[in-house]
Formats: C-alpha cells, structure tokens, sequence
C-alpha cells in the first residue's frame, strides 16, 4: 500500500496532501447504518436505521438517536461507542453554557463545540479520529430550526436535508428531489422514512428505524418504536 | 472602614416607560480626600447596555476590563451583542470565581433587552443578586442603588420614583435623586453624570452640583 507509511500517525500529511487517518474514519462512517435530517420550515426531522446484530436482541434498549438539550437532538452514523463520548461532552458543554449564562445554548454554539472536540481528535496524541458523523437537529430563538452534520475531521456545515451512511450517495439523490424550500414538518416527516425505504434492505417497521422531531414548541421529540403501519406518523409520547 | 467606601461612589439605575437611566457621581477620593472630580463610574458595554461599578476603584477598573474581554469573544463567537439578563448572570459567574479573594464591587447594571424592555439589576461583590430566585436572577421592576450613598439614595428613590416615566422625566427625576442623595455622604459626589437610553437614542449629560 503505497500510503502505508503515512496509514499510523494522525498528523502526517500523505505526498498528496491527505491525513490518512482521517479518511479511514470517514469510511467507518460510510460503512455505518443510514442517518438522514430534513429542515423544514417550521422544524427539523432527524431519522436512522436502526439495523440489530441478530433478533435475539431486544430492540427497546438500543437508542441511536439522543438529547443534547431538551430543544436539540442529534442521530450518528459509524461507530455507536464513540456516539457516547461525543455525546457525554456535548451535553457537558451545553450545562456549562447554561451555568454561565442562564440561557439555552444556541445550536451553532453547541455543534462548534462538539466539532472542535472532533477536531481535537484529530491532532492529539495517544487518541484517534471519532468514528463518527453527527446530524444535529435543533430550534432555537437565535436562527429557528437548524440541522448539522458534523464530520471526524472537526468540519461542519447546516443542512437543509442531509444523509450519511450507507446509501448516502442514493439517499442525498432522492432528498434532492423531494426537497422544498417551504416544506412542512409533516412532509418533511413522511419524506424522512421515503427516504429510509428507498435504501432499505427488508421491510421497514415502526421497530427497524428511528425518528426525532424539533418543531417550534423547542422540545425535542423522539421514539423507538412508533405506529408506522398507521401511517399517522403520530408519535406516541406522553 | 470597610474598603468598599475607600473611594467613595454613588450609583443609580432607574426603569421608565420602555427606557431606563444610568447615573453615578464624579468623585473619586481616598478617604477624605478628593483625587480627582472627573472619575468615570458608569461603563458601557454595548449601545443598550450600561455596567456602574461601585466600590473600591482599582477593583471597579480590572473588573470592566474582564467584562469588556468576555463580551468581545461572546460577540465574536456568536455573532450578536449580549442580552442584559444573560450579562448579568455572566457578571455574577465572573464574580463568583473571586469567591475567597473578591474584586470589592457592587455592580448596577442596566439595559435595554431584545424587544427593549427595560432591565435593571445589581448584586454583591460575589455575585449574588440581590433579589435571587432561584435562578438567580430576578428583575428589579424599578430603581437599583448602589455605593457609598446607597441608603440615601433608597430614601431619594423611593420618595421621587414613579413607574412609567418617559425619558425626560427619568432623566429629571434620577438626577434629583442623586444630587439629593450625594449631599447626605461625605465620601461621594461632585456633581453627576446621567446616561438616559432609549430603543432609539442615548443621552449622556453631566450634572453640577455642590462641587464641595
């Protein structure tokens, strides 16, 4: 392998100007289970696949998507145990944005801060790349409703729908297409799971994905599990 | 004596009809004696949004400095200028760190907020409000005092304030009250300064007063 020499250390640039690290872990996410978001005009959908190593397990204990804050919610793609450390960090940073200030944190805030954790990573010795993306969803009263897709490298940008995973390529087509400028939730709900199904290997139930919803209520919504046969996309929260 | 009245200060803040007012005295002595008669208490952080410290000058000084230095970042980081709560609740954080060894002040802040509500505030020098819930912050719904003339300025306050003033009258009766009430303290006073901010303009003007 002609990179080999730059494969170990994070911080050596390869002759043609790549971090070799770097790109292994964005093929760790590219690897991982379909996440896609979707910002509409009056909230954000945030939805994943949610694929089990066999059906001996029980699928009420895995939870891919999480609360940073009550009013920003974030799914990943890759690598679920490095999930866990970014997400630890950034629902540290944002109790300490509250503890300073007494007030929420802002979306963008929050996801610089967790990218400059990811960015870190990057470059610190003794640690490696996050396996990891991150689609962060969120409203606040700065901007309104906000997604994110934060990257291994520490890069991130806001989407107007987004996917990574399996499928990206097939699934970023099909949100090309469906997507609107004034697009309602409910659409923008029901476009999320179109999306999933298209990429979807077997039949897709309310048990095999994940679905998380911010509108401008500001609470952060999401469930395993929901009636997807209905076809209300209601959710069941209490 | 206590080295918060090592310098001697009064300081004001007043909420009228979506404005407020921001006043303070000029003197800075040590002790007893004057040092200088031209002594600015009242620091602006941004065009809505006004910090008096009173209190043990040096402190006052090194204090707004590192006010100055967190909101630069904050309004670098995020892109706006801080709201008058949210400053507050940052005073009161930098205050705090000081826990053991205090920066020996009494803030009295004063701002208009995103819609231009009015909003007044002080705490202690560790960063307790002075009307805390238990977030901490509550909003004082007239005046805030502060400084060496603070009980006197209680009494002028609470005889001279009325809710709902326009500008002109805020302006009138804060600076009443604060010549009444520097008159009382031998340790500030020489006249006042008066800062009167509006949503959309802000009027700065020095008093005389018995410049004894």
């Amino acid at each position: 392998m002609g990179d080999s020499q730059y494969s170990f250390s994070l911080t050596t640039f390869s002759p043609s100007g790549k971090l070799v690290q770097i790109e292994h872990a964005l093929m760790a996410v590219g690897s991982g289970q379909t996440s896609l978001g979707i910002k509409a005009a009056n909230g954000v959908v945030i939805a994943t696949e949610k694929k089990l190593p066999s059906i001996l397990v029980d699928e009420t204990s895995v939870r891919k998507i999480q609360l940073l804050t009550e009013d920003i919610g974030v799914v990943y793609s890759g690598m679920g145990p490095d999930s866990r450390v970014l997400v630890r960090k950034s629902r540290k940073q944002a109790q300490q944005y509250f503890r300073l200030y007494k007030e929420k944190i802002p979306v963008t805030q929050l996801v610089r801060e967790t990218a400059t954790v990811m960015q870190e990573f990057t470059q610190s010795g003794g640690v490696r790349p996050f396996g990891v993306s991150l689609l962060v969803a969120g409203y606040d009263d700065v901007d309104g409703p906000q997604l994110y897709q934060v990257d291994p490298s520490g890069s991130y940008f806001s989407w107007k729908a987004s996917a990574m995973g399996k499928n990206v390529s097939n699934a970023k087509t099909f949100l090309e297409k469906r997507y609107t400028d004034d697009m309602e939730l409910e659409d923008a709900i029901h476009t999320a799971i179109l999306t999933l199904k298209e990429g979807f290997e077997g039949q897709i139930s309310g048990k095999n994905i994940e679905i998380g919803v911010i509108d401008s209520e500001k609470k952060f919504r999401y469930q395993f599990g929901f009636d997807y046969s209905t076809k209300t996309l209601q959710f069941h929260i209490a | 004596m206590s080295i918060f009245e090592y310098n001697g200060s009064a300081i004001v803040a007043m909420v009228g009809k979506n404005c407020f007012a921001i006043a303070s005295d000029r003197r800075l002595g040590v002790q007893l004696q004057t040092v200088a008669t031209d002594f600015q208490r009242i620091y602006k952080i941004h065009d809505k949004l006004y910090i008096g410290l009173a209190g043990l000058a040096t402190d006052a000084q090194t204090l707004h400095q590192r006010l100055v230095f967190r909101h630069n970042l904050y309004q670098l980081r995020e892109e706006r200028n801080m709201k008058p709560e949210t400053f507050a609740s940052l005073v009161s954080a930098v205050l705090y760190e000081k826990r053991f060894g205090p920066y020996f002040c009494q803030p009295v802040i004063a701002g208009l907020g995103e819609k231009d509500e009015p909003f007044i505030c002080t705490m202690d020098s560790i960063g307790a409000n002075e009307n805390a819930n238990v977030i901490g912050i509550e909003l004082a719904k007239d005046f805030v005092v502060g400084g060496t003339a603070s009980e006197s300025l209680y009494g002028a306050c609470e005889s001279m304030y009325k809710p709902n003033m326009e500008p002109d009258e805020l302006f009138e009766t804060i600076s009443q009250a604060l010549l009444a009430s520097v008159d009382r303290d031998c340790l500030s006073g020489w006249g006042g300064h008066v800062i009167v901010v509006t949503p959309t303009e802000v009027t700065e003007r020095k008093l005389k007063g018995r410049m004894d």
